[in-house]
């Protein structure tokens, strides 16, 4: 059995994620994916991370928001974008736990609370995996394509649930509440000691404002944690693609595949790998055969046409070479391979040209 | 200008771009131009992934190049190199040893073992980003090299990193924290011993990105900026404009059926490339009038000890061009 297509995960499949390092072509492949599907007849959606604006752009889009925009076209399908707000869903997370609009608004209100979406590590991923489980759940759109944000550690989107209940859940802040709350001022002066001298570090205002946020947290852990564990779950789920998106620069083909391995460990498959920027090939020739022959013609203007080539050949193989291991990492999964374009992309033109390569 | 003097000592270099950008190819380039000057240098990374030990030719054992204490990368010669060496500073690491220096190292292991330091990352956000910051203050007023050149974290955080100073002082008002703030604002702000170093790629986002960051760190942040570096840049090649057939002629050089057709292919994509370059860095020069130093893009893409030569050179004469009379660090 051979393992599908990119064509076949944008027909069938209900979820893709893209997943890559950064400055590889991640948002752009997901707005092509969906862009395919929607050509297919299929109702898409794309989510980007980045708000970058030359998507919208490309889109036709006055600007990306937190509620999908549909992009005018003439497929028979439909195909809408938006940006994640990290901050915005979180508050619908907050909303959707809360026992009540006090508690709503003690936690939304809370300075703690404000630091972290954006201070908390995997917090950013944790809210993409949510709006896309929300998505899944809420919406009938037919494929909804996310892309990942560019974490410094790959595992982080996959983490970033667990480790949000976790420290939700955490045992001291659990005993940091309790402090307060004076149940175990007498049994655990060890606690009280750290927490005063942590204080003396960082301003006891920090540490008020942390406690203020678990006490206002009170009760809600169990909700989150619930749904954190739905929406790993969902990930993990045959209806769900992950696309690793490299390019074949060495480093970021190192990254890649350390990526594929966390992935595999987590218990997800790569369906597909899609390099982007891959440097032409113009023959077979070997570099090295190309180059003694430019050497022997030097200061003439064919020595200098044999280096130039000699230069290209030497770039594609050692691309080839750096992509080979990852390859067979990612097997069976398909591996697409994306040239360099001329240009960047404006316009829906420029996504077609991407698309044409995608799905040649 | 000198490029002995541009590496002065007492200088910290703080490399930041995007993703993509070789900023970690650029980072030993740096180091290897000041020591090719004789100016040792100290890199220093934050993430614990760094490939800087095979850019100097020395084999990675396992994944992570680098540890937390300084390697040394090259020995400087008899050819009046300096030496360079390398270390990782993360957060974890630049707060058990802080917490140490301060007579605290009773509670510093379990503040990392208990997790409390995500609380107090997230209560005072950019705590992190001092931690680091705050350890590479100390190395450099230590003198521990003539430059100490920093590769700042890829995932696009240069802003935030370099913001966690001013960010900090507004939420720590008083404690050591808030002195650690404090110090490294004032070193972030005085563009006689600091500059950040932007690299970018001669291509729409990335200069787009790069104009826009520039700008960002000037007002948030108040740092002086550096030359810009442009990474990747394709070299020319007289003769590319020829012919094959009639070249080939000339040179009295037969060439294979076919063989007209490919070495033309080649010649118009590198003479294309070369086109959509010069207008990008032309474009950036408009936005952004800061000297620049323009590094050749390897075809070899196995970086080593030579390709970081070959930068560094080109590190060199760049600088060697930079008009004296520009004062680095400031938009004049």
């Amino acid at each position: 059995m051979t393992a599908p297509g990119l064509d076949e995960l944008v027909r069938d499949r209900r979820i893709i994620v893209c997943g890559g390092s950064g400055g590889v072509g991640k948002t752009t492949t997901a707005a092509v994916l969906a862009m395919r599907a929607a050509e297919a007849g299929r109702r898409a959606v794309v989510v980007t991370i980045d708000p970058a604006k030359r998507l919208a752009d490309a889109l036709g889009l006055d600007g990306l928001t937190d509620e999908p925009s549909r992009v005018v076209g003439t497929w028979p399908g439909e195909l809408w974008a938006m940006m994640l707000d990290t901050k915005s869903t979180f508050d619908a997370l907050v909303g959707k736990h809360a026992a009540d609009e006090a508690q709503r608004e003690r936690i939304l209100g809370n300075r703690f609370y404000k630091n972290i979406s954006g201070a908390l590590s995997g917090t950013q991923e944790y809210m993409a995996m949510e709006k896309l489980y929300e998505l899944a759940e809420e919406t009938d759109f037919d494929l909804i394509v996310v892309d990942t944000p560019p974490t410094r550690n790959a595992l982080d989107f996959l983490d970033a649930p667990a480790r949000l209940s976790r420290f939700l859940d955490h045992r001291l802040y659990r005993l940091m509440t309790a402090t307060n709350r004076g149940v175990l001022r007498a049994v655990n002066v060890a606690t009280q000691t750290f927490v005063r001298t942590i204080a003396r570090v960082v301003g006891a205002d920090v540490i008020d404002d942390a406690v203020a946020f678990f006490q206002a947290f009170d009760g809600m852990e169990e909700g989150f944690k619930l749904r954190s564990k739905r929406v790993q779950e969902r990930l993990r789920d045959d209806d769900t693609a992950f696309v690793l998106v490299a390019s074949p620069r060495r480093d970021t083909i190192g990254e890649a595949t350390y990526f594929a391995e966390k992935l595999t460990e987590g218990g997800i498959s790569v369906r597909s790998l899609v390099v982007n920027r891959m440097h032409p090939r113009f023959d077979d020739g070997l570099a090295e055969a190309t180059a003694v022959r430019a050497d022997s013609l030097a200061g003439t203007a064919i020595g200098s046409l044999y280096r130039n080539l000699a230069d290209f050949q030497l770039v594609a193989s050692r691309e080839e070479e750096n992509l080979a291991g990852l390859a067979e990492k990612v097997a069976p999964a398909p591996v697409v391979r994306v040239p360099f374009l001329r240009s960047d992309v404006h316009d829906l033109e420029g996504l077609r040209r991407i698309e044409a390569e995608l799905f040649a | 200008m000198n490029p002995t003097e541009y590496f002065a000592a007492s200088r910290l270099l703080i490399v930041a771009g995007k993703g993509g950008v070789g900023k970690t190819v650029v980072t030993a380039a740096l180091a290897r131009a000041a020591s090719m000057v004789g100016r040792s240098a100290l890199v220093v990374e934050v993430e614990g992934k760094s490939g800087l030990p095979r850019m100097f030719g020395q084999a990675t054992p396992g994944r992570s190049g680098l540890g937390y204490d300084e390697a040394l990368l090259h020995r400087g010669g008899p050819d009046g190199s300096a030496d360079i060496a390398a270390r990782t500073i993360t957060p974890d690491g630049a707060l058990l040893e802080y917490l140490e220096d301060h007579g605290l190292s009773r509670i510093s292991r379990r503040l990392v073992t208990s997790g409390a330091l995500d609380v107090v990352a997230t209560a005072a956000p950019g705590i992190r980003d001092i931690l680091v910051l705050g350890k590479v203050k100390q190395l450099q007023r230590a003198g521990v090299a003539d430059v100490v050149v920093l590769d700042t974290p890829a995932a696009g955080h240069a802003i935030t990193f370099l913001r966690s100073a001013k960010g900090l002082l507004d939420a720590v008002k008083v404690g050591p924290i808030n002195t650690q703030a404090r110090d490294v604002l004032d070193l972030l702000e005085d563009h006689e011993r600091c500059q950040v170093i932007l690299v970018t790629l001669p291509e729409e986002t990335p200069v787009n990105e790069l104009v826009e960051t520039a700008f960002s760190l000037e007002d948030q942040v108040g740092v002086g900026l550096g030359p810009v570096v442009v990474n990747g840049i394709y070299e020319g090649l007289d003769g590319l404009d020829a012919d094959p057939v009639a070249a080939a002629a000339e040179a009295g050089v037969t060439l294979r059926p076919g063989e007209a057709e490919v070495l033309a292919a080649a010649a118009d994509f590198r003479r294309h490339r070369i086109d959509l370059q010069a207008e990008q860095v032309e474009r950036l020069s408009e936005r952004l009038p800061l000297p620049q130093i323009r590094l050749p893009f390897l075809f070899e893409s196995e970086v080593g000890s030579a390709e970081v030569d070959v930068l560094a050179r080109s590190v060199l004469a760049a600088i060697e061009g930079l008009d004296a009379g520009v004062q680095l660090g400031s938009r004049a």
